[in-house]
């Protein structure tokens, strides 16, 4: 049964302002591919994922891998609003001592299943996961969410042609396409077009769709399932910032925290949207 | 004459014996299991043993995964490979994580002969040294290799396993206890310590034979256990020796001559010569002519504990 869009659209304006706010009182943090991945965590959260915020370690619990890391201010928000841990904590981020780590450490706090920030890794470790549920005997379900930049690093193939060697169809990737790295345009800098394609050139079962509307993020989750024999993944096209006017496809706000004024400015915006 | 046996071999058979009494282990290859001797495992467990193909980041992620739902991985490679291209998801994958992956890399050091400089590891110890968490293991013969992967598979995090190809002389016995970080005193002595790891514990012993005959009486330790390092059996030969030799088949750069030397200093400095590979790249050869060629023979030992000798002498002369 779907949630009711509104009330997920009005959460993603309420998760997008705690975002930002989390990035502010920290000083840095990486708003811009936080802001896009939104809807994608929330339609796994939401609706997908087979999980337990008073139970983080269930052993069927569908699992989240978050490879680009640096996307975990919107992960721990999402965590929080799940209640895995309580909200006030999120002000800590990047703050010494704190478990919100500036690039997420393994269980730090429950909810985080893996260590990353180093890009390029999570994939393998989903595939790993996997092999482990295969030996014991487990069916649930395996989320990875990349970056589009993240994609230029050769050991995401490598785990590309292990999921399709070893046939691992409860691996879904997702691969939060905003178009930008830290230094411009994906396109510029290294092109991955034509990028789902090349997914399916590997073996997998690809999925393109606008990953700011629920509605197709819920879809492509649910399509992926019905998937055998292969594993999914879902090519989501997002814009880098997105929300905020200033920060939308511009690639300043990959790590760059916004100031008092941005901020405020920010969440006027988002407020707006709320509606 | 010893009984001559590679340390992969060693390796091999305690994996396999993993896999006959632990069900958690599992083993990977990047297409060099047969090298490696992860293939007898292949062979008897094919539902434990992984292929990833030529790919070794994508091997020690995947490990990674394994490792997070309960399984203790096997990586194996060349030692070279694994932990020259996938140092990074060596230390975040295995080691930020503290997870029980084993890093088993064979033909290390210059003893990969033929193949050359591309095959030959000589700074890997250095490498997995460095990393928080993990545990570096160089066994010195077929049999330690063994007590070593069993050893390993016990360890709650994660372990760097360095064996070699070639056979080379069994020199421990079987009943010889195998503790990680606990080194071995083979011989005892006063003038001197030799302290080694793997093949370069034998030419020690060699070493310390010839020593005798001048009348110089060394110490022969096996220092199987680059870390965690036994701080106190080093102290012990620094104070009661007074001189210390490091061989090992690795660069003299960051291996175990610098592991040793870094307690030394800082506790009860003492002359040190380090025996090792200095800070080139193997060649292609033959084994015997390699280690010849890079100084790495007991005469080599035999030369370094002179030198240090006369340090030694020098440094109580200007006590006096």
């Amino acid at each position: 049964m779907r949630p009711d869009l509104t009330t997920l659209r009005r959460l993603a304006v309420e998760i997008r302002k705690t975002i930002l706010q989390t990035i502010a009182k920290a000083g840095s943090g990486h708003p811009g591919g936080s802001l896009s991945m939104v809807e994608l965590l929330i339609g796994l959260y939401w609706y997908t994922l087979r999980h337990d915020p008073n139970h983080p370690a269930w052993p069927e619990r569908d699992v989240f891998l978050l490879s680009k890391g640096h996307g975990c201010p919107c992960l721990y928000t999402v965590l929080a609003y799940q209640g895995y841990f309580p909200k006030d904590e999120l002000m800590t981020l990047r703050h010494y001592p704190t478990r919100l780590q500036g690039h997420p450490e393994k269980n730090s706090p429950p909810g985080v299943e893996i260590a990353s920030g180093s890009l390029g890794q999570g994939l393998s470790m989903a595939n790993g996961i996997a092999l482990a549920d295969r030996l014991d005997g487990r069916t649930r379900r395996i989320f990875c969410l990349l970056g589009d930049g993240e994609a230029q690093e050769g050991q995401v193939w490598e785990a590309a042609m292990t999921a399709h060697h070893h046939r691992l169809d409860r691996v879904c990737a997702i691969v939060d396409a905003n178009g930008l790295q830290q230094n411009g345009p994906v396109k510029e800098l290294k092109d991955l077009e034509p990028l789902p394609e090349k997914w399916r050139a590997f073996g997998w079962h690809a999925m393109e769709i606008d990953g700011h509307d629920l509605n197709q993020v819920m879809d492509a989750y649910d399509e992926a399932e019905t998937i055998t024999g292969k594993p999914q993944v879902v090519v989501a096209r997002t814009v880098k910032g997105k929300g905020v006017s200033f920060m939308e496809h511009n690639p300043a706000w990959h790590g760059m925290a916004p100031k008092p004024d941005e901020l405020e400015r920010a969440l006027k915006e988002l407020d707006a949207q709320a509606v | 004459m010893a009984e001559l046996k590679p340390t992969r071999d060693g390796f091999g058979e305690g994996l396999l014996e993993l896999g006959r009494t632990n069900p958690n282990v599992v083993a990977l290859s990047g297409d060099l299991e047969d090298s490696t001797r992860a293939i007898w495992f292949k062979q008897k467990y094919p539902e434990r043993f992984f292929s990833v193909g030529i790919a070794e980041q994508d091997m020690v992620g995947t490990a990674a995964g394994l490792a997070l739902m309960g399984k203790i991985p096997f990586a194996c490679s060349f030692s070279e490979f694994v932990t020259g291209k996938a140092l990074e998801q060596v230390r975040l994958a295995v080691c930020y994580q503290k997870l029980p992956v084993k890093i088993a890399g064979s033909h290390g050091g210059l003893s990969v002969g033929a193949d050359g400089a591309t095959a030959e590891a000589l700074e890997e110890l250095a490498h997995m040294r460095s990393l928080p968490n993990m545990t570096v293991l160089v066994p010195c013969d077929a049999l330690e290799a063994k007590k070593a992967t069993l050893a390993a598979a016990k360890h709650a995090g994660p372990v760097f396993l360095r064996l070699g190809r070639n056979a080379v002389p069994i020199i421990t016995r079987l009943e010889d206890p195998f503790v990680i970080g606990e080194a071995k005193t083979l011989r005892e002595g006063s003038d001197v310590s030799l302290i080694a790891c793997g093949i370069m514990v034998a030419h020690a012993l060699s070493a310390a034979a010839l020593l005798a005959k001048e009348g110089i009486d060394a110490r022969v330790i096996n220092l199987h256990t680059l870390k965690p390092i036994d701080k106190s059996t080093i102290l012990k030969a620094a104070r009661e020796t007074g001189a210390l030799v490091t061989a090992e088949e690795h660069s003299v750069l960051g291996g175990l001559g610098s592991a040793v030397a870094e307690v030394v200093v800082q506790e009860h400095p003492v002359p040190m010569r380090f025996v090792g590979v200095m800070d080139r790249f193997g060649t292609s050869g033959d084994p015997g002519d390699l280690l010849k060629a890079f100084h790495l023979m007991p005469e080599d030992i035999t030369q370094a504990a002179r030198d240090v000798l006369r340090l030694k002498k020098n440094a109580v002369g200007s006590r006096l």
